[in-house]
């Protein structure tokens, strides 16, 4: 039971939650950049959200199914279809013998999730499936897909009786809590660093006034930000320290850079804020050329945010624990 | 009791300072912390990273956990802290680390030499005095941030830096060394290089370094880093 890549897309690489636990020794965490986004494709099929799932930058790639299986496509809408046949996004889909998923134009979004049921069998490196590209480890071999590539699954549908499952997950209504949906936000909530005080006036009424606009050359470690020029009051030596997802650093051409999935463990660049977790999807599927707006928020209220969000996950899965068993019973 | 201050990074990171200066001192300090904080097993706290001056946590939210928001985390640290931290300790780690020095595996030994106003060969005894140690890891896999050195070696880094340093490079900026764990962009001033590996999947730590080891640099002939190189790539290919 296998996925065969026919085109490989812009860039396909499996991620999970991160490979916690070993920033001490410089290895980055990597993982999903749409966290929200993969846990629900995850959630769709019956899986836990730690499974590893295809994470699918703007091109699509074709991939042919050589056993049945149940998966779910959640975050940018890339025109998925089967067989030619458009398909729904953030729902339980079912996939017969040779079937071909591909996708087309780019609706919304930069990052789709493909999850499936029971997972792809992958050879986990320090706990992690999520691929670390520029150090070739984890996920499949290390690296983004390529044309003729052969993935196996951990599980097939054994059921005779693929439409009447079809039938049974699509008659499922599920809904998803607005802390959950997707929704395009032209601001992204921020918190300031305790540095933040050092930048000029200037600076930091520009930093939630003016547009900033998402860089050609922004990928998985970062994004760099076209905009007002975000300047320090004084130079100051910086003593390089843990960095984090969602670090909004500041060198000296003034133009921010947010570190994202990819970035690495430690940095040396004066911090002006952090993006709040909560928005880090939203920033997730923004891509180069789109434009956005800073907004403060406290610690106190990203953090209540991020809990809420946590809280709406949890409620959801209890929601939709049919959808599990419905799979379930199909496969052997 | 040291000194020390919490600030949130983020909403998912904490950061335990102990100073503003690079020194043993603190970097000791930092490391005795880490140490004492990952034997604490706080809920919810997935990553602990010293640095020069800090630790970093990295934490998740967890609906079981009251810990994981940065009030009630902070305050865990504080009480945890405040009863003291244990003197960080490893099993006596001390790494020595081959370095073939100058020539084609270190194009800016001259350049240093001349800049500091030592010959190179100075420049190689002053680089291998011992009392040098891992601060931290950070900017690729097994990278160390290695120091304190000599005053003399307070240069900053190169104004254009390299698009590309060969793996294992040994190279100094700012009183500190670092080792290229794989070919990677840089800045530094690349006295020599290590033929040892400083990542690999196949280790357990998969890093060679880990922080707080003490270092010694050894300088070694082109004939030895060959050897050692050719001997690595067997024991990788067993």
């Amino acid at each position: 039971m296998s996925i065969i890549v026919l085109k490989p897309g812009m860039q396909s690489s499996f991620q999970d939650l991160g490979r916690v636990g070993y920033q001490q020794l410089g290895i980055p965490v990597t993982g999903v950049m749409d966290t929200r986004a993969h846990q629900l494709a995850n959630l769709l099929v019956g899986n836990d959200c730690d499974q590893a799932s295809l994470e699918i930058t703007l091109t699509g790639p074709t991939l042919e199914f050589t056993q049945p299986c149940c998966i779910a496509l959640t975050g940018a809408d890339l025109s998925p279809t089967l067989n030619g046949q458009p398909i729904a996004q953030n729902r339980p889909i079912v996939v017969r013998e040779l079937d071909t998923l591909a996708f087309g134009q780019r609706r919304t979004g930069t990052r789709a999730y493909l999850a499936i049921h029971g997972g792809f069998k992958l050879t986990p490196a320090l706990g992690s499936n999520s691929t670390h590209m520029r150090c070739e480890i984890g996920g499949w071999e290390g690296r983004a897909l390529k044309r003729g590539d052969r993935i196996k699954f951990n599980q097939a549908l054994a059921s005779q009786d693929l439409e009447g499952l079809a039938q049974e997950l699509w008659s499922i209504k599920i809904y998803l809590p607005t802390t959950l949906a997707a929704h395009a936000r032209s601001r992204v909530r921020m918190i300031t660093s305790e540095q933040f005080q050092d930048f000029t006036p200037q600076s930091q009424h520009a930093l939630t006034s003016e547009t900033f606009r998402i860089s050609p050359d922004s990928e998985r470690m970062g994004y760099r930000l076209q905009g007002p020029e975000i300047t320090l009051s004084k130079p100051r030596q910086m003593i390089s320290e843990a960095a984090t997802f969602g670090s909004i650093q500041v060198p000296a051409g003034g133009q921010p850079i947010i570190l994202m999935a990819d970035r690495q463990t430690t940095g040396g660049y004066p911090k002006i804020g952090y993006v709040a977790t909560v928005d880090l999807p939203t920033l997730a599927q923004m891509g180069p050329g789109d434009t956005f707006k800073f907004e403060l928020i406290g610690l106190d209220e990203a953090q209540a945010l991020d809990a809420q969000r946590s809280k709406a996950f949890a409620a959801l899965a209890k929601n939709i624990a049919s959808v599990r068993n419905h799979i379930l019973k199909h496969y052997p | 009791m040291p000194a020390f201050k919490i600030r949130a990074q983020g909403d998912r990171c904490l950061s335990v300072d102990f100073g503003s200066e690079i020194d043993v001192q603190t970097g000791l300090l930092c490391l005795s912390a880490a140490q004492a904080l990952r034997l604490a097993k706080l809920p919810g706290v997935t990553d602990i990273v010293p640095s020069y001056t800090s630790v970093a946590l990295h934490y998740q939210p967890d609906a079981d956990s009251t810990l994981t928001n940065f009030r009630a985390l902070s305050n865990a640290i504080s009480s945890l802290l405040e009863a003291g931290i244990p003197s960080f300790t490893t099993d006596g780690r001390e790494v020595e680390i081959p370095v073939c020095y100058g020539g084609a595996h270190g194009p800016d030994l001259a350049y240093v030499a001349q800049t500091t106003g030592l010959t190179e060969a100075q420049v190689i005894e002053v680089h291998t005095k011992p009392g040098t140690m891992v601060f931290m890891l950070g900017f690729a896999p097994g990278a160390p941030y290695i120091g304190v050195h000599d005053p003399v070696f307070a240069l900053p880094r190169r104004d254009v830096p390299r698009t590309a340093v060969p793996a294992g490079s040994v190279a100094i900026a700012n009183r500190q060394s670092t080792i290229y764990p794989n070919r990677l962009p840089g800045g530094w001033h690349v006295l020599g290089a290590t033929p040892l590996k400083l990542f690999g999947l196949e280790r357990t730590p998969p890093t060679l370094l880990m922080p707080g080891d003490r270092v010694k640099f050894v300088p070694i002939s082109v004939a030895e880093f060959d050897r050692i190189a050719a001997e690595q790539q067997q024991d990788m290919s067993k």
